[in-house]
C-alpha cells in the first residue's frame, strides 16, 4: 500500500511561517493600501494557524480561545482601517502610498 | 443547559475595575447623551471626561494606599494584575487624559468642530492604556494595546479638511497593524514554547519548574518578535520611522496624548513581560535591549537636529526620550539597582514635559493647525514673552538642565545605569543628552534672539494655559524637591506570581 506522510502540526508551523512571511513581504512591497491591509490580515490569520497548530501540538485549549480574540481583533481593524482609507478617498480618486508623501523631513 | 450550568467563570472583583469602567461610563455617556442631546454647554464633553478620569485617578490613589502592606494581586484567573506598578502608570496615563482633553476643548473650539467622538476615543484609548498597563496575560496585553491603538489610529486621521492628519493616520494604521501582528506572532511562539500565555505563567514555565516543551529556538524567536512589537509601539529605533511623519500629521492634542499616554503603556507593558515573564531569560534580551538603547538615543538626538518643523523635532525628541527609558529598562535587566523606578520616574515626568510642549505647539499652530515650523516660533519673546519662557522651561528640562524635572529624570536612569555597571550606555546616554541639546537651545535662541517674521496676534485658548502652567509648575517642583516622585516610584512593585 503506497504510504502517505501524515500532516503533522509541524507542517502547519512551517505553513504559517511561510504565510507571515507572504504577508510581511507584501506589506514591504506593495504600494496599494488595501493590498497592504490585506497583507496585514494574512499575517494576522497566520498566527492564528500557529496558535491553533501549537494548541493542538501542546494540548491546551487557550490557543484556540486566543484565535478568537485575534478574529475579533482583526475584524475591528478592518472598520478603522477601512474607514480610514475611505475618507482618504473622498478627496482623491486613485491611491497608492506614494501620493501620501506630503510628510517628510 | 446542562454544559452552561458547569461552566464557571472565574470570579469577578468589579472594585478593581472602577478606574477602567469610569472611563467606559464616560465613553458611553458621551456617546450616547452626546447623540440624544444636540447642544451641549460649552466645554461640557471636557467636563465628562475629565469628571470620568477624575474618578479613575481617586480610585487608583485608594487602590495605591490599600497596596501597602502586599505587593498585589493578579485577578480574573491571573489575567490581570493589580499592582503599585500599575497603579503607578495608570495614574500617569489618566492625567494625560485630562490634560489632552483639556487641549482638545481648546483645540475643537478654535476649528469650531465640537462633538463628543474625539473625546470618546480618548476615553476609550485610555481604556486600552489601562488595560495594557495591568495585563498579565498576553492575550489581554494584545486587546488593550489593539483598544489603544484603534483608538489612535482614528484620532490621528480625524482632521478630515487637514491632508496631512488623513496620511499620519494611514501610516500609523499600516505600520501600528503591521507591528500587532508581529507582536501577536512573538505571543503565539512563546505559547508554544512555554504552554502559558499568562506573563506569570510564562515566568514559572521558564523558571525550571516545568520543562520546555517546544525548542529553545521557538522561544527565542518568541521573544524577538515581541520586542520587534513593542519596540514599534515605543517607537525605539530602528522601528521609529513612522514616528515623526504621525506625530507631525496627527492633531496636535492628539500628538500630545499618543507621545505621552501611548508611550506610557507600552512600555509598562513592555516592562512587566521582560521582567516578570522574561525573567529567567534576561540574559537573552538584555543585549537587545542595549543595543536598542544604544540606537534610540542617538538617533533621536542626531537626527533632531535637521529638522525644520517644531512638531517632528519634538517628535525626535521623543524618540530619544524612550532610549533613555530603555536604558533604564536594561538597567532593571541586571536586577540590582533602581532600573524600574528610574524608568516609572522618566515616564511619569516625560508625560507632563510633553504635554506642556505640544500644549504650546498647539497655542502657537493658528487655525489650520499647521503652523508649527520653526520659522514661526521666531521672535517668539518679543510676541508673547510669557509663552516663550514657559516654552524655554519646558525645552530646558527636555535637555536635562539641572534643578528642572527632566535632570532629575535623566539622573535617575543613568544612576541606575551605572548602579548596575553598565558604564558603555550610561556614557553613551550622556553623550546623546549632550547632542540633543542642541536642539532645544535651537529652538530657545530662535525665539529669543531672532526678529518675528509676523506680528499677527496669538490667541491663547484658558484652556491651553492650564495644560501648560500645571507642566511648568510641575517641572519645577519635580525638580528642586526631586524625592517627592523619586519615592513614589521605588514602590512600584510588580505583583508576586
Amino acid at each position: 500500500m503506497l504510504s502517505v506522510a501524515q500532516p503533522t502540526s509541524t507542517w502547519y508551523l512551517v505553513l504559517s511561517a511561510v504565510l507571515f512571511g507572504i504577508g510581511t513581504v507584501g506589506v514591504m512591497v506593495r504600494r496599494n493600501p488595501l493590498i497592504m491591509f490585506m497583507c496585514i490580515e494574512l499575517m494576522l490569520n497566520a498566527v492564528n494557524l500557529s496558535f491553533v497548530a501549537l494548541s493542538s501540538q501542546i494540548a491546551n485549549i487557550d490557543g484556540q480561545v486566543a484565535v478568537f480574540f485575534v478574529l475579533v481583533v482583526a475584524a475591528a481593524e478592518v472598520v478603522v482601517g477601512l474607514g480610514i482609507i475611505v475618507s482618504i478617498m473622498r478627496r482623491r480618486t486613485t491611491l497608492t502610498v506614494d501620493d501620501m508623501s506630503g510628510l517628510k523631513g | 443547559m446542562v454544559i452552561a450550568a458547569t461552566l464557571d467563570g472565574p470570579s469577578i472583583p468589579w472594585v478593581e475595575l472602577i478606574p477602567i469602567l469610569s472611563l467606559l461610563a464616560g465613553t458611553c455617556f458621551l456617546l450616547i447623551v452626546g447623540s440624544l442631546v444636540p447642544t451641549w454647554p460649552r466645554r461640557g464633553y471636557a467636563w465628562v471626561t475629565g469628571i470620568s478620569t477624575t474618578v479613575a485617578i481617586v480610585a487608583n490613589a485608594v487602590k495605591w494606599n490599600n497596596l501597602y502592606y502586599n505587593k498585589g494581586e493578579t485577578f480574573f484567573a491571573d489575567a490581570i494584575a493589580i499592582d503599585r506598578f500599575s497603579v503607578l502608570a495608570s495614574i500617569t496615563i489618566c492625567l494625560a487624559v485630562i490634560l489632552g482633553a483639556l487641549m482638545m476643548s481648546a483645540y475643537l473650539a478654535r476649528m469650531n468642530a465640537d462633538g463628543p467622538e474625539l473625546y470618546a476615543l480618548l476615553l476609550t484609548a485610555a481604556i486600552g492604556a489601562l488595560v495594557m498597563v495591568s495585563a498579565n496575560d498576553l492575550i489581554v496585553l494584545f486587546l488593550g494595546l489593539e483598544t489603544l491603538s484603534l483608538s489612535l489610529y482614528l484620532l490621528a486621521a480625524s482632521n478630515r479638511d487637514r491632508e496631512q492628519s488623513q496620511e499620519s493616520g494611514l501610516k500609523y494604521f499600516i505600520l501600528g497593524g503591521f507591528s500587532s501582528a508581529f507582536f501577536l506572532y512573538g505571543v503565539a511562539l512563546i505559547f508554544g514554547s512555554t504552554g502559558s500565555t499568562k506573563i506569570s505563567g510564562i515566568g514559572e514555565a521558564l523558571s525550571g519548574n516545568i520543562s520546555l516543551i517546544n525548542a529553545d529556538a521557538m522561544l527565542l524567536v518568541g521573544i524577538g518578535m515581541l520586542l520587534v512589537g513593542l519596540g514599534f509601539k515605543v517607537s525605539a529605533a530602528p522601528f521609529h520611522v513612522w514616528t515623526p511623519d504621525v506625530y507631525e500629521g496627527a492633531p496636535t492634542p492628539v500628538t500630545a496624548f499618543m507621545a505621552s499616554a501611548g508611550k506610557v503603556a507600552a512600555f509598562a507593558a513592555l516592562m512587566r513581560v521582560l521582567l516578570v515573564g522574561l525573567e529567567q531569560r534576561v540574559d537573552d534580551w538584555r543585549p537587545v535591549v542595549w543595543a536598542l538603547a544604544i540606537l534610540t538615543v542617538f538617533t533621536g538626538s542626531i537626527l533632531a537636529v535637521v529638522q525644520t518643523n517644531v512638531k517632528r523635532m519634538l517628535a525626535y525628541s521623543s524618540i530619544s526620550h524612550a532610549g533613555f527609558i530603555l536604558v533604564g529598562l536594561e538597567a532593571a535587566g541586571h536586577m540590582r539597582g533602581d532600573g524600574v523606578a528610574s524608568s516609572m520616574n522618566y515616564l511619569a515626568i516625560y508625560t507632563v514635559l510633553v504635554m506642556g510642549s505640544f500644549a504650546i505647539v498647539l497655542a502657537m499652530s493658528g487655525n489650520t493647525d499647521g503652523d508649527t515650523n520653526l520659522s514661526d516660533f521666531k521672535g517668539l519673546a518679543k510676541r508673547r514673552p510669557a509663552l516663550a519662557l514657559a516654552f524655554t522651561v519646558l525645552l530646558f528640562a527636555q535637555a536635562g538642565v539641572p534643578l528642572t524635572a527632566g535632570f532629575v529624570a535623566k539622573f535617575a536612569v543613568i544612576k541606575s545605569a551605572v548602579e548596575a555597571n553598565s558604564y558603555v550606555l550610561a556614557v553613551a546616554a550622556m553623550v546623546a543628552a549632550v547632542i540633543g541639546a542642541y536642539l532645544y537651545l535651537r529652538i530657545a535662541v530662535s525665539m529669543w534672539l531672532e526678529e518675528p517674521e509676523s506680528d499677527s496676534e496669538i490667541t491663547i485658548d484658558p484652556a491651553v494655559v492650564i495644560v501648560i502652567a500645571i507642566a511648568v509648575v510641575a517641572t519645577l517642583i519635580v525638580g528642586f524637591f526631586p524625592e517627592l516622585l523619586l519615592h513614589a516610584t521605588r514602590l512600584a512593585r510588580f505583583a508576586p506570581r
